[in-house]
Formats: C-alpha cells, structure tokens, sequence
C-alpha cells in the first residue's frame, strides 16, 4: 500500500516535470492523472488499490467516533441513575487478530464502547479479559464486537 | 456566519463542562476501581475534547486564528486516555485490588489455566 502511494506521488513530480510548472495545482493534478493509471494497473500490484484500503480507515474513524458518544450516553445513564443496580464483571473473548497494532486497535475500540473496557491481554494476544459494566448480556456483547469492530480491522488490514 | 459559529463553540463548551461534571459525580458515586475506571476513561475523554474543540472553533471565528495545536491535543487524548485507562485498571487487578461485591463474573481469574488450554467457553 504504502509502495503505491509513493507511486502516486512520482507520478505527480514527473507531471509536474512535464508541464515546467511547479504549483500545488499542478501536483493536485498530477496526483489525480497517477491515481487513475494506478487504477488502470491494478492487477500488477500484490496488495488491493489503495484508496479502497483508505476508505476503511475512515470507516474505522466514523465508528470510533460514534462509538465515543454511544458510550458517553451510556456511563451518563448509569451514574444519573439514582438506584446503582448495574452487575459489573470480568468476562474473557477470544480474537482472530493476529498482529499486533490490530489487536491495540482493538482494545481501543472496545475500551471505547458502551459499558466495556480492557483489563488485560493474554500472552499469546488471542484472549482479550474485559471488564463490562453489565455483564448478563456477554455473548451479544461478544457478537456485537466481532460483527463490527473486528470485521472493520480486517477490512483495513486485508 | 460567525454568530451561528459562536453559538456553536459555545454549545460545545457548555457540553465538555456538563460530561466533565458527570464524570466527577461519576467518580464519587460508583463503587470501586473498575467502574469508576469506566466514568473517567470515557466522560473526561470526551468532556476535555469537546472543551478544546470549542475554544478552537471560539478563536477561529474571534481572530481568524487557526489554531492546529488543539486540533492536535485533541488527537493525543483521543488517543492516549483509553490506554491510560486500560494501564490503571491493570494495574488495579494486578496488585490484587477486589472488585465490589455486587459483581457477577471473573474469568480473569482462570488466566493462566486460558492461556493452557485455551478458552472454553467458545466451543459449548
């Protein structure tokens, strides 16, 4: 990925060498005539085209953010609440991720969401121990991780 | 324009001061280390950044002046308090801190016994 990019980018120089004109315009230009010939020879390179890959990354961002708010809304809820009747807990999950900036990513993104966050990581980075403040719904908060957060990493990581 | 900007910074600041405000309820409200962790790692999160994000929309309009360096810190908290809260609760458990008493399930606990065996759960 970071091979094409760097592609990119020549091919925006040699535009520019081309025109005799150094301007962010034409650089602007130049990227986007080298975006569509990258395009065009895609199937030359190992990894996917690289704006694709981009793409997930915000769509990592978006659910970030989104998910900071769900869980702001969340801990309002239980601290406003005047009885405290939540039932906190420990529950372990196991991670198909297998690097280890997708499982930091992970464990940012869990920590992040509504009534969960990470404790500790087992050894071998494929047990992940969270501390929920709800714990009777596990098994939907396991499903409702994978579902979402897992498939968008892989997505980026693909 | 830049009324309609203003009423927003404002409404920002008004925003991180009320969750700044519930996460110290928070903090003296819940009952032990964990879910106190859980109040502060994600209300401060939130109350400080969108503290910083209006006082950056508040001097944009002011003067013009755009301000990166917020932008910035808003990016480093939005990265490192998560893991500060992860390190404090780790290090709560590990130092044998109890949870309260009201809670339901450990299967920290089975730590070493998981990581012979691997996870059991998953297959039943």
């Amino acid at each position: 990925m970071a091979f094409q990019i760097l592609l990119n980018f020549f091919l925006a120089f040699l535009w520019m060498f081309l025109q005799n004109s150094f301007k962010g315009k034409d650089f602007f230009i130049g990227y986007i005539l080298g975006l569509l010939i990258i395009f065009g020879l895609r199937r030359f390179f190992n990894s996917r085209f690289y704006l694709l890959r981009a793409a997930a990354v915000l769509n990592l961002v978006y659910i970030f953010i989104k998910e900071l708010l769900l869980a702001n809304w969340a801990v309002f809820k239980v601290i406003l609440k005047p009885k405290l009747d939540m039932k906190p807990g420990i529950f372990a999950m196991s991670t198909t991720l297998e690097t280890k900036w997708e499982v930091t990513v992970l464990a940012n993104l869990i920590t992040l969401t509504p009534g969960t966050f990470v404790i500790d990581v087992s050894s071998d980075n494929k047990i992940l121990y969270i501390h929920a403040m709800d714990v009777p719904d596990v098994e939907e908060a396991i499903d409702g991780i994978r579902n979402s957060f897992e498939k968008a990493i892989l997505e980026v990581s693909k | 324009m830049t009324e309609i900007i203003n009423v927003f910074a404002g409404i920002f600041i008004a925003i991180g001061a009320l969750l700044s405000l519930v996460t110290a309820l928070g903090i003296l409200r819940l009952p032990d280390v964990y879910t106190r962790n859980h109040a502060a790692s994600k209300g401060s999160t939130l109350g400080v950044m969108s503290v910083l994000l209006g006082a950056f929309l508040y001097f944009y309009t002011l003067d013009g002046d755009y301000n990166s360096r917020l932008i910035l810190a808003i990016v480093f908290i939005f990265i490192t308090s998560p893991v500060a809260g992860h390190l404090i609760s780790r290090a709560a458990y590990n130092t044998g801190i109890p949870m309260w008493e009201k809670s339901v399930l450990d299967e920290l606990k089975d730590k070493e016994k998981h990581e012979k065996d691997g996870l059991k759960r998953e297959k039943q």
